[in-house]
């Protein structure tokens, strides 16, 4: 095969999967403290909206993510204050905004559909973007791409190698020990979901302003139920996270490239565009399912066990569930 | 007594002037008139008598599904999958009306029939993935509701494509027999709403007055007490599912039979999105869903208007519809808050 052919593509699914893993890993940092935002669908397509018009008007790509950011941190924040102040089912709020900034996103989009406008300029690492293979991968991009690797990182040392981050995961799994050892579970709850959701906001702009460049009706299609589902799949672990977001980039751009083949004129373009979900409910049969179990007792226990510990991750106990301080 | 009646008043209507409120200011931002835009939607939604049955129609898509995630919600459960669930109702319905050339009695109900059982098949799958596979039923009911739509389209652009070839259109009219009869020239099936009435009486019943609603409550409730008492759970679930998506599939039987008398790509369009909501402003409480139904349907048939008369998009109808929701939930949390505190301070007085 044509190696220039294969970097390339490996290049663009790199960047290709960058919203997915900002969303999913502000995703994440939520759950990892204990609150589900289910809006991710909703948010994603408003602050995507909304980092794009902004970027358009004021001209400067920065005020655009930095709206971005804002909305969807606050987004986050609503979910917050409604399921930890008031109390109410995480995910019913989370389902009721999901709706509503989708068609806030169309109301206020409107005048922004289909223009030309601006969009994060190239920035290739000096020396790195050099290294045959790596760099053009990796290395050859747009800032945010490297964000969106760096997320990663800093996500994964703060949840595992830091004071505050094993708080975090305190509040997240056991809130009741967490709250007997002095930490303030809510307040830690209401800055980690905000703290995702400006994650999230990062994300919709990433798509508006650097990979589907403008805005237009229903412009984000369902990634943000693709991101939530990629956080299951990927055990509320950063890097797994990270894996199953590119996975799922390799999956699409195979599926483009295939649809692009002659010989695959004849398949529908509805099966490659409902793929995506299939694949979705295929990834959740598989790590959840007990098939899986009883596949792995076939295997040799050792390795068994080592399988069952990579692909398996479990929520934290705390998830969804309110806690009263008292 | 007299305050606390109004209270009670002002808290039913607090909710909705926030909604106003948000949407008024949203309407600002966008530098439109909002007493205009208000205006459209009502003249939109009643202005002609055409428009008022319009009105009945969409409500009766929307009690069907509405009282059908009643019962998934009773269970527990968030049949997200309801949208795909009214698309295969509407497959299945088109499949026999272009299939069988029976005289209209005996179609249009094997139609109904057939597209109930389609929505059951596809609410039942939602519900082996969540039993049987650990799915959660919100990510088996989405990633479900996208295949209905892939294969919806699949289906009008290939097997079903119309002899014209125009296919945004949707497919060829359906044979007279399989269109369900309306009121004169409006676009309403008086069938179709006694048909919403009564299912929505028989699910009332069901729920409150069958060991079967029962149960599904105390699993809604409590799944593990439930289970502790015997509960069969599996199979109330399984029966739960397939309850709604029977519902839901009638549903997009009537839209496909009595709407458009044919197959088209956005056969659903949100609409079962909006049955969810609908159940969760009605509280789960068939009773109320078709109010709120009306309701949510004459904004959406009015909300076009926005766009034909003022260049606005028509989505400022969900905007209303969503916010109202979100406003609900928040001042029911409200109150929980405030009657704390004020048990509280009155427990801290008993002890004084």
């Amino acid at each position: 095969m044509d190696t220039d052919f294969l970097i390339q593509s490996l290049s663009s699914i790199v960047a290709a999967s960058t919203p997915l893993i900002l969303a999913s890993i502000g995703e994440t940092i939520s759950e990892k403290g204990g609150v589900i935002n289910l809006s991710l669908d909703g948010s994603l397509a408003l602050s995507a909206m909304a980092g794009f018009a902004v970027a358009f008007t004021t001209g400067s790509v920065i005020l655009g993510f930095a709206a971005a950011m804002t909305i969807a941190a606050l987004v986050a924040l609503l979910i917050a204050f409604a399921s930890i102040t008031l109390r109410q089912e995480q995910v019913a709020v989370g389902f009721v905004l999901t709706m509503l900034c989708a068609d806030l996103a169309d109301f206020l989009g409107n005048p922004f559909v289909r223009q030309p406008g601006p969009s994060v300029p190239h920035w290739p690492i000096p020396i790195l973007s050099d290294v045959p293979v790596l760099g053009p991968v990796l290395f050859d991009h747009n800032p945010i791409v490297y964000v969106s690797m760096l997320s990663v990182v800093v996500v994964w040392w703060w949840i595992y190698k830091t004071q505050p981050g094993l708080k975090l995961q305190g509040v997240g799994e056991r809130p009741e020990s967490a709250f007997a050892r002095g930490v303030n579970v809510n307040r830690q709850r209401y800055l980690y979901t905000v703290i995702g959701g400006a994650l999230v906001g990062l994300a919709g702009a990433s798509y508006s302003l650097s990979i589907k460049l403008g805005w237009s009706h229903r412009h984000t299609a369902g990634i943000g139920w693709i991101a939530l589902a990629i956080v299951i799949f990927g055990g509320w672990n950063p890097w797994r996270v990270m894996a199953g977001s590119y996975l799922f980039g390799l999956l699409k751009t195979l599926g483009s490239v295939l649809q692009r083949n002659p010989a695959f004129a004849n398949v529908p373009t509805q099966i490659f565009s409902s793929a995506p979900f299939a694949l979705m409910i295929f990834a959740l049969l598989l790590i959840s399912s007990e098939g899986v179990d009883r596949l792995l007792t076939l295997l040799p226990k050792q390795l068994a066990r080592r399988i069952d510990r990579a692909i398996r991750g479990r929520p934290p106990a705390g998830l969804g569930k309110p806690f009263v301080q008292k | 007594m007299k305050r606390s009646r109004l209270i009670q008043i002002g808290m039913g209507i607090a909710p909705l002037l926030l909604a106003l409120l948000f949407t008024t200011l949203i309407l600002m931002v966008m530098g439109a008139s909002p007493l205009r835009a208000y205006g459209l939607l009502v003249s939109g939604a009643f202005g002609r008598a055409a428009k008022v049955a319009d009105v009945v129609a969409a409500s009766v898509v929307l009690v069907l599904a509405g009282v059908g995630v009643s019962i998934t919600f009773t269970a527990g459960q968030w049949n997200v999958g309801i949208e795909g669930q009214i698309i295969l109702g509407a497959i299945f319905a088109t499949f026999v009306a272009r299939n069988v050339p029976w005289p209209q009695v005996p179609l249009l109900t094997l139609m109904l029939l057939a597209g109930a059982a389609g929505g059951a098949v596809w609410a039942v799958l939602a519900a082996l993935l969540k039993v049987f596979g650990q799915v959660h039923e919100i990510f088996g009911g989405l990633g479900l509701n996208y295949l209905a739509q892939g294969l919806a389209i699949w289906l009008i652009f290939n097997p079903w494509r119309p002899e014209d070839g125009a296919t945004m259109s949707g497919t060829d009219p359906f044979p007279d027999p399989a269109w369900m009869p309306r009121l004169g020239q409006y676009r309403v099936a008086p069938l179709a709403v006694v048909l919403a009435l009564v299912t929505m009486g028989v699910v009332y019943f069901l729920l409150r007055g069958t060991r079967w609603g029962l149960e599904l409550k105390a699993m809604g409730k409590n799944p593990r007490s439930a289970f502790m008492l015997g509960v069969p759970s599996t199979q109330r679930l399984l029966t739960a599912f397939a309850a709604c998506g029977a519902l839901a599939g009638l549903a997009g039987a009537i839209r496909a039979s009595a709407r458009y008398g044919r197959m088209v790509p956005e056969i659903s369009g949100g609409q079962g999105y909006l049955a969810l909501l609908i159940a969760l402003l009605a509280s789960y409480q068939p009773q109320w869903v078709p109010a709120i139904a009306f309701f949510f349907a004459a904004v959406g048939v009015g909300s076009p208007q926005l766009e034909l008369k003022m260049q606005l998009d028509s989505s400022l109808g969900g905007v209303l519809q969503g916010s109202i929701v979100l406003a609900v939930l928040l001042v029911a949390g409200w109150r929980g808050v405030f009657s704390r505190r004020l048990l509280r301070k009155q427990r801290a007085g008993e002890e004084v």
